[in-house]
């Protein structure tokens, strides 16, 4: 049933497709990051149409699945002379699904600042830019840490997907360990270890965080 | 063949079971919810133990791994289920843990109060619960098991990888057939928003509905 020579042969292999699973989770948070950030100043903007038009792309990219969105960006984009790599596409299409989330978490983080402090920015003559960076956004963005953190750990977890567009991450070696071996049960069996053994202090650490972030707003 | 025809072969082969492992899997995670949510503030710490472990499992792994590992590793003991079988089982245990975790904050957010009034009225314990407190939690769970639904839903997309012949796997067929890439998957996008959009609008008004009069 469970071979443990075999558990141990196959890991390093798919231990070591984890740095493509890693990489992928960093490079598609940071433009998440930055995405989620440009749609809410979008949505906020004071012309109508931008606004708006920002506001319908964001609802349709939460409102369809991640998978068929990568197949898009995987199958689609080349019909159009713009072949991309698996790492890239994956990335793109996950940076592109979190964004719409993360611009949901920053709006409220946003929205929690008082409206007095908007004022203060006008009182002081600060521009739009000063406002932003020195004003609203060191006090919007520390309370919603917490919920960031979560959505990396969630994004971690949704990297499998991109096997699905022919990246190699670590499902993907587990599988072509088991269809060249005929076992999936170990190698199967070790990528659902290795997301639990790294995903869950990551969770444990942000319910540290949501503690003294709460205590201290 | 045309844009529109795209579409109508693509619900005509695959609509049914896209909705069928939703519903199925929505109903499996809700009940499991509520009993790994109620398990969870049970005095016996074994119990909550359990599903803690439970939880922490089906968070802290990917719904895709697990997935493969029901539909692949669980023959190897065994234990062979159809596809239809494992996406719903997969499904339904990975959002029944998130949905657990909503049910124990739910209860917990009802006010002491209740609690103490229904002991004072000589309530039993299951009058208490499903009298008193569920009712009240159960409007405070709403945004986010209509949030859940929808991930829900989208995530059924997963299914195609094992070869159940939902939506998505029809438009890889389709694909594979036709070669119209660009009109095939943009129909799919459309398909799943139609859906997933008035389900978005339903909850909020399910939310607003229930809430009227009472916070």
């Amino acid at each position: 049933m469970w071979d443990w020579n075999y558990a141990f042969e196959v890991l390093p292999d798919i231990a070591s497709a984890l740095w493509v699973t890693i990489s992928a989770t960093l490079v598609g948070f940071v433009l998440a990051l930055v995405v989620g950030l440009i749609w809410t100043l979008l949505i906020r903007s004071n012309n109508k149409i931008i606004s708006n038009v920002a506001d319908g792309i964001v609802k349709f990219i939460r409102n369809t699945p991640l998978l068929v969105q990568l197949y898009f960006i995987f199958y689609v984009f080349p019909q159009f002379g713009l072949s991309l790599e698996p790492f890239t596409a994956g990335v793109i299409g996950l940076g592109l699904h979190y964004s719409t989330y993360l611009s949901e978490v920053y709006r409220s983080g946003i929205e929690s600042v008082g409206p007095g402090q908007w004022e203060v920015a006008t009182a002081l003559n600060f521009d739009t830019r000063k406002t932003w960076t020195r004003i609203i956004l060191p006090q919007a963005i520390p309370p919603v840490l917490p919920v960031i953190g979560n959505y990396f750990i969630t994004m971690f977890k949704e990297t499998p997907l991109l096997s699905a567009i022919t990246l190699v991450e670590i499902l993907q070696t587990a599988q072509n360990i088991g269809a060249s071996t005929f076992r999936y049960t170990e190698p199967l069996t070790i990528v659902g270890v290795l997301f639990l053994l790294l995903s869950y202090p990551a969770s444990v650490a942000l319910r540290q965080l949501e503690i003294r972030v709460t205590e201290r707003y | 063949m045309s844009f529109w025809e795209l579409i109508v072969s693509l619900l005509g082969q695959g609509l049914v079971i896209t909705l069928l492992t939703t519903v199925l899997a929505a109903i499996l995670a809700l009940v499991l919810g509520f009993i790994g949510g109620l398990m969870r503030l049970s005095k016996n710490k074994f119990i909550r133990f359990i599903v803690a472990i439970y939880v922490e499992v089906f968070r802290g792994t990917s719904l895709l791994v697990q997935l493969f590992w029901i539909y692949f590793v669980l023959p190897m003991f065994g234990l062979r289920m159809s596809a239809l079988t494992a996406a719903v089982l997969a499904i339904g245990l990975n959002y029944g843990a998130y949905t657990s975790e909503v049910v124990r904050s739910g209860i917990q957010s009802v006010d002491e109060g209740q609690t103490e009034a229904s002991i004072a009225l000589n309530f039993t314990r299951v009058q208490r619960m499903r009298r008193i407190i569920i009712p009240q939690a159960f409007i405070m769970m709403l945004p986010n098991l209509g949030n859940q639904l929808i991930e829900l839903f989208k995530s059924t997309s997963l299914v195609a990888l094992i070869t159940l012949t939902d939506l998505t796997y029809q438009a890889n067929v389709l694909n594979a057939t036709t070669l119209q890439t660009t009109q095939i998957f943009t129909a799919l996008l459309v398909i799943y928003f139609v859906i997933a959009w008035p389900m978005t609008k339903g909850m909020k008004m399910l939310e607003r509905k229930m809430t009227e009069g009472r916070m």
